[in-house]
């Protein structure tokens, strides 16, 4: 039996018909058509269906899509604040070589804006470890921890510039 | 030969960055079109069995069902990578009397959704009778070994023999002869992508497949002629591909089921496989024996070598062809072998299929000879790079029957890696429990053999001009994450005098790209569409530079160039035109005919192999705990030589990238495999290396100029996922005095052969 549920993703409200059993992944993707969700394995263990519910990333493809209502979802689609700009994670990601097949990109990009929600200065090595649930093939990682460095140093100015 | 570029050799960022960046990049997965059927496949529990009777009655009724489909449905007709020769195409989209590994594809649904044709699968039922299963080397081989093709009573498909010199005379001179057996295991491309595929069938009856594919001309030929059909008929589109690796460069069943299924109900197929479909079933590089014999002179010099391949191909040939052929070609590279002896075998066993993992044979057969390098610079009392230096190919080196070799920086590529680690002082005043050791390797840069039997050229781009100053570049090369369209783009540029953001991409859609290419595998695509993009923007060089001479009325003898947008006579670079303003000129001219030209390379008298290689060096440092055996590699110097660098961004990434997947290949992936059932589906349990795993690195561009390549350009990043393995096994060896001959190297195996 379907149940019509209220889902918050990245400010916008959408009422969905969903199965009980159905993930927030399917139903982000089928549903709603937030594709740049992808699904790399389906048991929560490469990272790229990585999503912020209520501001912590989440893997997507374990959690249930009736547990999310009431929560506010954000996926790699709201991060940036308009269509044109590029949120500061995507655009270090864009100019450093972070990305090559781009699969993983998404799930990385908000684990990295997860881990700099909370630690704005992170070290190489939190880096690594924050990222460590975020399987990548083809890069190696290196540029995408220097992605991450470097985007958390320009939201840090930002974030000085607006508060001075 | 070094020119002065503005574009190439720059660290320009990804012409899809931002589409990746921002999740608007569609892959195959993300793609839904109205009245869409979802599929799945039925897969055998049985590693050899044959099929008796497959009633799919009850599957067909159950509501939301739309199509099931067995091999007695299709047009029976085999396919495989070989076109040339026939006998090697031995794989039916789906099984037809026989199975011949677990999860080998013997039936596919189609439904209204993903969930419901899951719960049609568990309704067909298939009566096997078990037959006997193979699923070693040693057995397969054996006199009356079960038979899995019926073609093929000794189980060997294919046969590979390469012979130079005297191989005898050459160990029978020699002062020192070293003989060993090593064995390496099967891992998975493990690209972050599943795969998946996309039909439609229009009311012509023609089809249009969307598919995570390196090879869309390949796929387009082999679906038309599963399919029964003309391959004007088939349209294949490679949209955003996640990872590829060698693993999606061939037919695969859910595209041809797909397609089928997509012709037979007139409403459009998605197949997409679960990462448990990709490790139970999915191609994997191959597992291999090898009996290496080299000779050496007392100084050192290599006198010949002997070389063994057997490789556990598993169920189908798939790739194994190729990689037979490539293990042998390997197997004389980097050093200079006088006499020259290799065989090599491809051996059915009852396991998922073998095929193309990026090194293509490479990194199984360069760890036989980079680690005998090793143990026999120890045994001769020789530094292990010295050796290797003595031995080095150089620029000229003739391989027999394989190829001359055009541009070497192996030499220097060794130097530059022993300087840059501070080798001697780490291999000869060792610290406790730790080690450094070195591997190296060479690999083409695509290949000139056409086993696929095109009728095209090699490859091809067409470039249009327009007078507004942009381009259009349309290519088949399958951009799968390695980065070719900025690669390609980036070369268009710097030849037309025009930035980045004037050009236009289209790329890897069969209908509208110039035919043909045979797909992102061997390292093709710089230096084969690179020369096919090159080709064709001096021919529109050509018509540019006739026009603007014909207006400014230039004495022949004049040269021109065309940079910052600008078509100017180089004598006088003041006189220049706009771009865009040479391209109305020329069109004038031409009676306002569109200025479009295409360009073409295919490799000639190049050789057996390549018309180009590359090479390198890498030197690991690893740290052994002597309690528990674990390895840390603390980090990794490489020194390689891929000719002209054109992005010095993604080559590094290709280069970091390459250390993730040979790091898993010597220390932590493998299949956990029991009666021919993979057991570790999942990225859990197997391994494959994390951030956290991944030790620094430094690298080293050495800078040669490949005369064949593309403004120099040659190989890059495929054969870096080759010296890892040999190059961590040999600083384990230093650090233990255990010699792993006998990948991955694990925990246990040091333990049991570390010398105090």
């Amino acid at each position: 039996m379907k149940q019509i549920i209220e889902l918050n993703v990245n400010g916008e409200s959408y009422t969905v018909a969903v199965n009980p059993w159905q993930t927030l992944n399917e139903v982000l993707r089928e549903e709603i058509n937030l594709t740049g969700v992808k699904l790399g394995c389906g048991s929560g263990d490469c990272g790229a269906c990585t999503v912020m519910v209520d501001g912590r990333a989440v893997s997507s493809c374990l959690s249930l899509a009736v547990e999310m209502v009431g929560k506010e979802i954000m996926t790699v689609e709201g991060m940036a604040p308009s269509g044109e700009e590029l949120h500061p994670i995507q655009e270090s990601f864009v100019k450093k070589g972070a990305i090559q097949c781009g699969f993983c990109t998404p799930g990385m990009e908000l684990t990295a804006l997860n881990l700099l929600n909370n630690n704005p200065s992170p070290t190489y090595n939190e880096i690594r470890e924050a990222l460590a649930g975020n399987l990548c093939r083809c890069t190696g990682y290196k540029k995408i921890i220097e992605a991450v460095g470097a985007a958390g140093q320009k939201m840090k100015e930002a974030s000085e510039r607006k508060t001075s | 030969m070094k020119k002065d570029f503005s574009i190439v050799g720059k660290s320009v960022p990804r012409n899809d960055g931002k589409a990746k960046a921002t999740g608007t990049a569609t892959y195959t997965d993300d793609i839904k079109l109205p009245g869409m059927l979802h599929g799945k496949i039925l897969r055998s529990p049985f590693p050899h069995a044959r099929i008796l009777n497959i009633d799919t009655s009850r599957a067909a009724s159950l509501p939301g069902v739309k199509c099931v489909i067995t091999g007695e449905d299709t047009p029976k007709i085999k396919y495989g990578n070989w076109r040339l020769f026939p006998d090697t195409q031995d794989e039916y989209p789906l099984a037809i009397d026989k199975v011949r590994f677990i999860g080998d594809e013997v039936a596919a649904v189609a439904a209204v959704d993903a969930d419901t044709a899951e719960e049609a699968l568990e309704l067909i039922k298939v009566d096997y009778e078990e037959l006997p299963g193979i699923f070693d080397i040693d057995s397969a081989i054996k006199e009356g070994a079960p038979v899995l093709h019926d073609y093929c009573p000794g189980n060997i498909s294919v046969n590979r023999k390469i012979h130079y010199g005297d191989i005898e005379k050459a160990f029978a001179e020699s002062d020192y002869v070293r003989e060993d057996v090593f064995n390496v295991h099967a891992v998975s491309p493990a690209y972050l992508e599943p795969c998946a595929a996309v039909a439609q069938c229009d009311l012509d009856g023609r089809i249009t497949l969307w598919t995570s594919t390196q090879v869309p001309y390949i796929v387009q030929c082999l679906l038309a002629s599963t399919m029964g059909m003309r391959e004007n008929d088939v349209r294949v589109i490679k949209p955003f591909v996640g990872g590829g690796f060698g693993g999606k460069m061939e037919l695969r069943t859910w595209e041809f089921c797909a397609a089928f299924i997509a012709k037979k109900t007139g409403r459009p197929v998605k197949f997409t496989m679960t990462r448990e479909e990709e490790f139970l079933a999915g191609r994997r590089r191959h597992a291999m024996k090898l009996y290496s014999k080299v000779g050496f002179k007392k100084d050192g010099t290599l006198t010949g070598k002997d070389l063994r391949i057997y490789l556990d191909g598993g169920g189908y040939n798939a790739m194994g062809p190729t990689a037979t052929f490539l293990c042998g070609t390997f197997g004389a590279m980097l050093y200079r072998y006088p006499n020259y002896r290799f065989w090599g075998q491809h051996v059915y066993t009852n396991k998922p299929p073998a095929s193309a993992m990026r090194g293509f044979g490479a990194p199984q057969s360069l760890f036989a000879t980079e680690s005998q390098m090793n143990i026999a610079a120890e045994e001769l009392g020789i530094d292990p790079i010295e050796l290797r230096i003595k031995n080095a190919q150089v620029t000229g080196d003739e391989i027999p029957d394989v190829a001359t070799i055009s541009s070497c920086g192996f030499i220097e590529a060794l130097q530059k890696a022993a300087e840059m680690s501070g080798w001697k002082e780490k291999r000869y005043s060792p610290k406790p429990g730790q080690g450094i050791g070195i591997g190296c390797y060479s690999f083409i840069s695509g290949g000139v053999f056409n086993w696929f039997n095109t009728q095209f050229p090699f490859s091809a781009a067409e470039v249009r001009v327009f007078d507004d100053g942009t381009a259009h570049l349309l290519t088949m090369a399958a951009d799968i994450g390695q980065g070719c369209d900025t690669v390609l783009k980036q070369i268009l540029a710097e030849e037309l005098g025009l930035k980045m953001e004037d050009i236009r991409i289209t790329s890897a859609d069969t209908s509208t790209t110039p035919q043909a290419d045979l797909g992102a595998w061997g390292s093709r695509l710089t230096m084969m569409n690179g020369n096919a993009v090159l080709d064709a923007a001096k021919k529109i060089k050509a018509q540019l530079f006739g026009a603007v001479s014909a207006r400014q009325n230039l004495n022949v003898i004049h040269e021109l160039g065309c940079k910052d947008g600008m078509v100017f006579p180089k004598s006088r670079p003041d006189r220049g035109i706009p771009f865009g303003e040479a391209v109305a000129m020329a069109q004038k001219a031409n009676r306002g005919e569109p200025l479009v030209e295409r360009g073409y390379y295919t490799p000639r008298d190049k050789g057996l192999v390549t018309p180009a290689f590359s090479f390198g060096a890498q030197i690991s440092e690893v740290e052994v705990d002597k309690d528990t055996g674990v390895v840390r590699v603390k980090k990794f110097w490489t020194a390689h030589d891929c000719g002209t660098v054109i992005n010095q961004m993604a080559v590094e990434g290709q280069l970091e990238g390459s250390i993730q997947m040979g790091l898993g290949y010597a220390l932590s992936e493998q299949f956990v495999m029991e009666d021919g059932k993979t057991l570790n589906t999942n990225f859990l349990d197997y391994k494959m290396p994390n951030a956290m795993d991944v030790p620094p690195s430094e690298v080293a561009h050495i800078e040669t100029y490949e005369p064949e390549g593309p403004m120099g350009a040659k190989e890059a990043g495929e054969g870096l996922a080759i010296p890892t393995a040999p190059a961590i096994a040999d600083a384990v060896h230093h650090a233990t005095g255990y010699r792993c001959k006998d990948l991955p190297i694990t925990p246990e195996k040091i333990l049991a052969g570390k010398k105090d």
